[in-house]
C-alpha cells in the first residue's frame, strides 16, 4: 500500500495544479494578512475564501484525477494487489496531496500572522474540509463511468453545499418562522461540512454575537467542550462514510 | 490450475458471458477463439479478476479468487489494448511493476527487452509511444515475473512481422516449460503450431473445448484455420 501512494503522490505532484492552488492559497492569505490592519479582521476575511474555494478545487481536482487515472487503476487492478488498497492508497495521495497543500498555503500564514486558538481551528477545518471533499469527489467519481457526467455531478454537488443548502435552510426558517426552530438547526448544520466548518470557526470569534437567538443557541451547544467533540465526530463522518461506500463500490466495478 | 463454474456476466441487457465452465490445466496452450464480441475478453478479465461475474465461480488452484488476490502473482497478463499512466516512462513503468510486485533483482526474464531492444527506449514517455511499441511494453511486463500462467489477449496485433516471431519463439519457449498459456486471436495460422486446445465461443456461450488433434480428425482438416470453419459452417 505504502508503494502505492508514493507513486500517486509522484504522479499528482507531477501534474504541477497542487503545486499552483498552493502558491495561489499562499499568495491570497498573505495579501489578505497585509492588507487588513487587524489580523483577526483578516481571518474572518479568508474563511469567507477558504470555505469557498478549498472544497471547490478539493471535490473537482479530485474526480479529475481519479478519472484521468483510469489506465492506472486498470493496471493495478490486474496485479496482486487488493482492490481495498489500491482504492485506499488512491484515497490517501490525494487526501494528503489536498490537506498539505492547504496547510502550507493557508496554514502556515495564518500561524505566522493570527497564533490564536481560532487560528488553529480555522487551520483544523481547512484540512478536514479538503479531506472531506476529497472522499465526496471519489465517491461521485466510482458512481459514474462517464468523465464529463461525473463532473458534471461533483460541480452540483459543490453548488449544493456551498450556495444551495444554504438557500433550502433561509426556505425552511422562513416557512416554518411560526415554530422554534433553534434546535433543529443545530442538527440540520450537521448535514452540510461546510456550514458545520463555518459555524465552529465564527463561534470562536467576537462576531457570533451577531448571530441573534440561533447563534445562542449554537453557542450553547458547540461552545461546551461535547458539542464540540460531536461537531468533529460528524466531520469525520463526513470524511469516513463516502470513502467507505466509494470502496465497496469499486470492489464491485468491472475496470 | 484454472476452473471457471457456470460464469454469467451480463452488461445490462448484453449477456457477455453465458453459462460458461471450462477446465484449464498447466501444460496447456489453450486458443481462445471465436467471433468479435463473443465474451472472450470479458473471459480472461473475469479470470483476473478485473470483471466481476454475475454467477458461478472461478478457482485458482483450488482456491476461490474473489477473496483470494495472491493468486494474480502467478499470472502474466497481456491485455489487448495497454493502457499506461500517460507521463511515465516506459522504464518507470517496468521499474514500477517490479516494485509493486517486490521483486526488484531475483530471476526476471527480460528476454523480450533485450530481443526487442527496448532498452534504447526506456526513457520514452507511454503518450509518445506507437502502438506496436505499446504492445511490446505490454508483452514485455507479461513475461517479466516468469509466471506459472500467461494469458495473451490478441497478442501479435499489431506487431510487425519480425517482432511478432520474436514473441511467437518465446511463447514456444515458455510452453516447453510447463506453463498454461491461454491466447486469444484472430489470425488462426499463427496458432497452428503454438496451440494444444481450442476453446470455441460464440455470443458469450462456451460452443466446444477440444484438444487439437481430436477437432483434426473430427473434420479432417490439417490447418487450424480449415478446421475452424468446417465447424462453423456446420453450425
Amino acid at each position: 500500500m505504502k508503494k502505492i501512494i508514493k507513486y500517486v503522490f509522484i504522479d499528482i505532484l507531477r501534474s504541477k495544479i497542487v503545486i499552483g492552488f498552493t502558491i495561489f492559497l499562499l499568495i491570497l492569505s498573505l495579501s489578505i494578512f497585509n492588507l487588513e490592519d487587524n489580523s483577526s479582521k483578516g481571518l474572518l476575511s479568508l474563511l469567507n475564501i477558504i470555505l469557498i474555494i478549498v472544497p471547490l478545487v478539493s471535490i473537482l481536482f479530485s474526480a479529475i484525477y481519479v478519472y484521468n487515472s483510469s489506465e492506472f487503476l486498470e493496471l493495478l487492478v490486474s496485479q496482486p494487489l487488493k482492490r481495498k488498497s489500491i482504492w485506499l492508497s488512491l484515497y490517501v495521495g490525494l487526501a494528503g496531496a489536498m490537506a498539505l497543500s492547504f496547510f502550507v498555503g493557508a496554514g502556515i500564514p495564518i500561524l505566522m500572522y493570527e497564533s490564536t486558538p481560532t487560528g488553529y481551528i480555522m487551520i483544523i477545518i481547512g484540512v478536514l474540509l479538503s479531506v472531506i471533499f476529497v472522499s465526496i469527489a471519489m465517491l461521485a467519481a466510482v458512481l459514474t463511468r462517464d468523465k464529463a457526467k461525473g463532473i458534471g455531478v461533483v460541480m452540483l454537488l459543490w453548488l449544493y453545499f456551498s450556495l444551495l443548502f444554504d438557500g433550502l435552510i433561509l426556505f425552511i426558517l422562513f416557512e416554518f418562522a411560526d415554530y422554534p426552530l433553534e434546535k433543529p438547526m443545530v442538527f440540520l448544520s450537521a448535514l452540510n461540512p461546510i456550514d458545520l466548518g463555518r459555524i465552529m470557526i465564527l463561534l470562536k470569534m467576537d462576531v457570533s454575537a451577531l448571530m441573534g437567538y440561533t447563534g445562542a443557541v449554537f453557542k450553547d451547544f458547540f461552545g461546551t467542550s461535547t458539542g464540540f467533540a460531536i461537531a468533529m465526530v460528524v466531520m469525520f463522518a463526513w470524511a469516513a462514510i463516502p470513502l467507505w461506500i466509494s470502496v465497496k463500490k469499486f470492489k464491485h466495478k468491472d475496470l | 490450475m484454472i476452473v471457471a463454474d457456470k460464469l454469467v456476466k451480463k452488461f445490462g441487457k448484453l449477456t457477455a458471458l453465458n453459462n460458461v465452465s471450462l477446465t484449464c490445466n498447466a501444460g496447456e496452450c489453450i486458443a481462445l477463439i471465436g467471433p468479435n464480441g463473443s465474451g472472450k475478453t470479458t473471459l480472461i478479465k473475469s479470470v483476473l479478476g478485473m470483471v466481476v461475474s454475475d454467477k458461478g465461480t472461478i478457482t485458482f488452484n483450488g482456491k476461490n479468487i474473489l477473496k483470494n488476490w495472491q493468486y494474480r502473482n502467478k499470472i502474466g497478463y497481456m491485455p489487448q489494448i495497454g493502457r499506461y499512466p500517460d507521463n511515465m516512462t516506459i522504464g518507470q513503468v517496468i521499474n514500477m511493476m517490479k516494485d509493486i510486485r517486490g521483486r526488484k533483482k531475483e530471476n526476471l526474464d527480460e528476454e523480450l527487452i533485450k530481443n526487442w531492444g527496448l532498452d534504447k527506449l526506456m526513457d520514452k514517455r507511454m503518450r509518445t509511444l506507437s502502438g506496436g511499441t505499446r504492445q511490446k511494453v505490454s508483452a514485455v511486463l507479461a513475461f517479466l515475473f516468469n509466471p506459472d500462467v500467461l494469458i495473451l489477449d490478441e497478442p501479435t496485433a499489431g506487431l510487425d512481422p519480425l517482432s511478432s516471431e520474436i514473441l511467437k519463439d518465446k511463447i514456444v519457449k515458455e510452453k516447453a516449460n510447463n506453463k498454461l498459456i491461454i491466447i486469444t486471436s484472430h489470425i488462426l495460422s499463427e496458432l497452428d503450431d503454438l496451440v494444444t486446445q481450442v476453446i470455441f465461443m460464440q455470443e458469450g456461450k462456451l460452443m466446444f473445448h477440444k484438444s487439437i488433434e481430436e477437432l483434426r480428425q473430427n473434420t479432417g482438416h490439417e490447418k487450424l484455420s480449415k478446421v475452424i470453419a468446417s465447424l462453423m459452417s456446420n453450425n
